[in-house]
């Protein structure tokens, strides 16, 4: 078998594109861990959780979820405009798709700030001082939209690398892998922000 | 012996030389070895840790170790040898060296990510070794449960990073092996003309790759839990402990299927080799493998009967774990089976083999006294337990690991060891373990707990004579490896097929050049047809 990786002639975008769906499968698993978790404490806790997403601004949730859904679309545009060969269109998106991650994490900032001011926090007083239940919501909040904050900044940062190799011709018509998978990625960040967002913003 | 210049002579990227060519290559083959050359480092590291623990226990009271110590020991024992070592060994070592060879290919899928994954696994090593000088090991033994695990004051944040590090790296190669052998088998082979190691690694990826992230979401948790104390986990903040294990078994039960499965897949390959007969159940092995993996996975809950799980879990959980011992018996039949009426030739790879079948059937069986929830409540958590789980992880495994060890070093060095030496060496280790192991079953049958740097005097004749055995098997073990490092000393002799094997690692020189195979392989219709080799070998004087 003389060579099937080493033939820059031949590359295999489809084995490429299996290896990213694997590694977005461990992904998912990752946060199942804390769906999990929000499982057990949400049956154990039903009025805590309830009075909990009450106090979660719902206008920021919204807004979020719309920013993220933006972001995604223009994500597919970018792959899209790439395999037409237009470039330009295709860098634009990429740079909205980034300027969306960029203003949620904005968001996630103020919204944050404000429950902290609030003396909503982990192994605050308040929280401490509250219901057993209040303390999961608020500390399976924490940790689940952290760790997806934790996630978009990665999926920005491949967005930016897809960026660097679009701008360089790097990625071409016929040799788009890498965007293509930075797009899976970032489309599964924003699909577990859509799991996110009911759990704790529409739960009641 | 050959004109070809193995992918020793042969650098990939070729612009590299030296150290470089090692550290910066993208052959699997050397990534093979410098993934062996680091997991016989931990493994040897851990064996005499092992030995130390062991030997505080021959004799009552304090003798070696300060208690303190002794918990730190047994902690880094445990989590070297199953980060380090058990989970890597197979997979890392000879599923990379092996699985591209085997199914006909030049290299995995993902070259560069597959140098990433040892870099990965090198750095958790390194972090693990940090933890050690900074604020001193963790004492908490390798599952770090809650609440001990957070409230300690140990350095558990720094060993949790590094396992969660070394996690990310055997994921990696799970990845990388289930696209490899989608995306490049030999376009003539079929499935079910692959390998049966092949095949075992294609069940242990996918279990690599579905349960690793619940630990690493698991171990990351735990620090969060001590820097942030959300109380996740703590009762006295509406936290439950119980989850903490449920969710850490969840990945590490079907861990221990990570373990064994490509142990099983070495010794489907080295009976029939050494039986000159075609393996008998091809396909129920395979089959058995997808469904060690499918049901391992759903068997977590049994190292939790006495946790305060409700009733009904426990019965389902131990209904499900009898399941799971039928796969892994139908392996054990089928390789007896193979060696019915077979031609057999001893060598070393089949003596360990032939250990490892006796071993991990022990290892098996007494897996169903822990499993069964009766009697599980009076032995769990005693030494009965930490005897079960070395036959299986290491009497199974670890066998295994040996028997590859010595099957492929002629292909992966070109070098033949000395078998009589080896042969010597294997019954240290075998009547070592044997005599060390055995004791802690009736130990644990009398109630002596795990985990703990003294016993009760009833105990001392027990722990004496374990010690001993240990000692035979410490022995046995530095003597296989120095067997197998004095072969260096000698010029390449190997011959492409020592063996008689049929897999195509056999139809290329020793060691392999750079892209494996210097003519097209030619692939069976049945991957374990040996009427070629007899005739072959009946031509041919006895022996190698």
């Amino acid at each position: 078998m003389i060579s099937q990786v080493n033939d820059p002639g031949k590359t295999d975008e489809a084995g490429k594109k299996l290896g990213m769906w694997l590694f977005l499968y461990t992904e998912i698993i990752l946060f199942g861990g804390l769906f999990v978790l929000y499982a057990v404490y949400l049956t154990r806790y039903p009025n805590e959780f309830i009075e909990g997403g009450k106090e979660l601004s719902r206008m920021f949730g919204v807004i979020n979820t719309v920013i993220l859904l933006i972001s995604s679309f223009a994500v597919a545009a970018a792959i899209t405009a790439v395999q037409k060969g237009q470039r330009k269109i295709a860098l634009w998106a990429i740079g909205g798709a980034l300027g969306c991650g960029g203003i949620f994490l904005v968001n996630k900032y103020f919204e944050w700030g404000h429950k902290i001011a609030l003396g909503i926090y982990p192994n605050s007083d308040r929280l401490l001082d509250g219901p057993d239940g209040q303390n999961m919501f608020f500390g399976l909040y924490y940790v689940i939209t952290g760790l997806h904050g934790l996630h978009i900044v990665i999926g920005m940062t491949f967005l930016a690398v897809s960026f660097g190799f679009v701008l360089a011709g790097q990625v071409t018509a016929k040799r788009f892998a890498l965007l293509e998978n930075a797009g899976l990625y970032w489309h599964l960040v924003d699909l577990i922000w859509i799991f996110v967002f009911p759990l704790f913003y529409l739960i009641i | 012996m050959d004109v070809v210049k193995s992918f020793f002579e042969t650098p990939s990227p070729a612009r590299y030389t030296g150290i470089g060519s090692w550290l910066l290559t993208t052959d699997h083959k050397r990534i093979g070895l410098m993934y062996l050359a680091a997991i016989l480092f931990w493994f040897l590291l851990a064996v005499l840790i092992g030995g130390l623990i062991r030997f505080e226990l021959m004799f009552p009271g304090e003798t070696l170790l300060s208690a303190k110590l002794y918990n730190s020991a047994f902690t880094l024992h445990g989590v070297i040898m199953i980060f380090l070592f058990i989970i890597p060994a197979l997979p890392a070592v000879f599923g990379n060296f092996f699985l591209p060879i085997q199914i006909g290919t030049d290299d995995v899928f993902f070259p560069k990510l597959n140098l990433l994954s040892w870099y990965l696994y090198m750095l958790g090593g390194v972090i693990a070794i940090l933890s050690l000088f900074s604020d001193g090991f963790p004492d908490t033994g390798w599952t770090f449960y809650v609440p001990f695990s957070i409230s300690t004051n140990t350095n558990v944040s720094t060993a949790v990073f590094a396992a969660f590090v070394l996690g990310f790296a055997s994921m990696l190669t799970g990845l990388n092996f289930i696209t490899t052998i989608h995306r490049m088998r030999h376009p003539k082979m079929g499935w079910m003309q692959m390998p049966l190691f092949a095949w075992s690694l294609y069940a242990t990826s996918w279990v690599q790759l579905l349960a690793t992230p619940i630990v690493s979401i698991t171990l990351v948790l735990v620090m969060v839990e001590r820097y942030f104390n959300v109380g996740l986990f703590d009762p006295a903040k509406g936290g439950d402990p119980i989850l903490y294990q449920h969710l850490f078994w969840m990945y590490s039960h079907p861990a221990v299927y990570i373990m064994i499965l490509p142990g099983m897949g070495v010794i489907s390959e080295i009976i029939p080799v050494f039986a000159r007969k075609s393996i008998f159940g091809y396909k129920a092995i395979v089959v058995s493998s997808m469904a060690i993996a499918v049901a391992g996975s759903l068997v977590w809950a049994h190292h939790m009967y006495t946790s305060g799980m409700s009733d009904t879990a426990v019965f389902v959980f131990s209904l499900l774990t009898f399941v799971v011992a039928i796969p892994s018996a139908i392996k054990v039949f089928s390789w007896v089976a193979t060696l019915y009426k077979g031609a057999i030739e001893m060598s070393p790879p089949l003596f360990l083999s032939l250990c490892f079948i006796y071993l991990f059937s022990v290892g098996g069986l007494t897996g169903l006294v822990v499993g069964a929830a009766g009697t599980d409540i009076h032995v769990h958590d005693t030494h009965f337990v930490v005897s079960h789980f070395h036959f299986t992880m290491f009497g199974g495994t670890g066998f295994a690991f040996f028997a590859a060890l010595h099957y492929w070093w002629p292909k992966m060095f070109g070098r033949m060891y000395n078998f009589k030496r080896a042969y010597i060496a294997s019954v240290l280790v075998t009547g070592g373990f044997v005599f060390h192991y055995v004791p802690m079953f009736i130990l644990g049958l009398q109630g002596m707990p795990r985990r703990y740097y003294d016993y009760l005097p009833q105990y001392a004749n027990g722990n004496f004579l374990a010690g001993f055995g240990a000692l035979f098997m410490i022995v046995g073990i530095f003597m296989m490896m120095a067997n197998l490092l004095v072969s260096f000393r000698k010029e390449r002799d190997a011959l492409a097929d020592p063996w008689g094997g049929v897999t195509l690692e056999w139809m290329t020189p020793s060691p392999p050049p750079l892209h494996n195979f210097v003519i097209e392989p030619v692939v069976l219709d049945y991957p374990y047809d040996f009427s070629g080799v007899i005739e072959k070998f009946a031509k041919k004087p006895k022996g190698v």
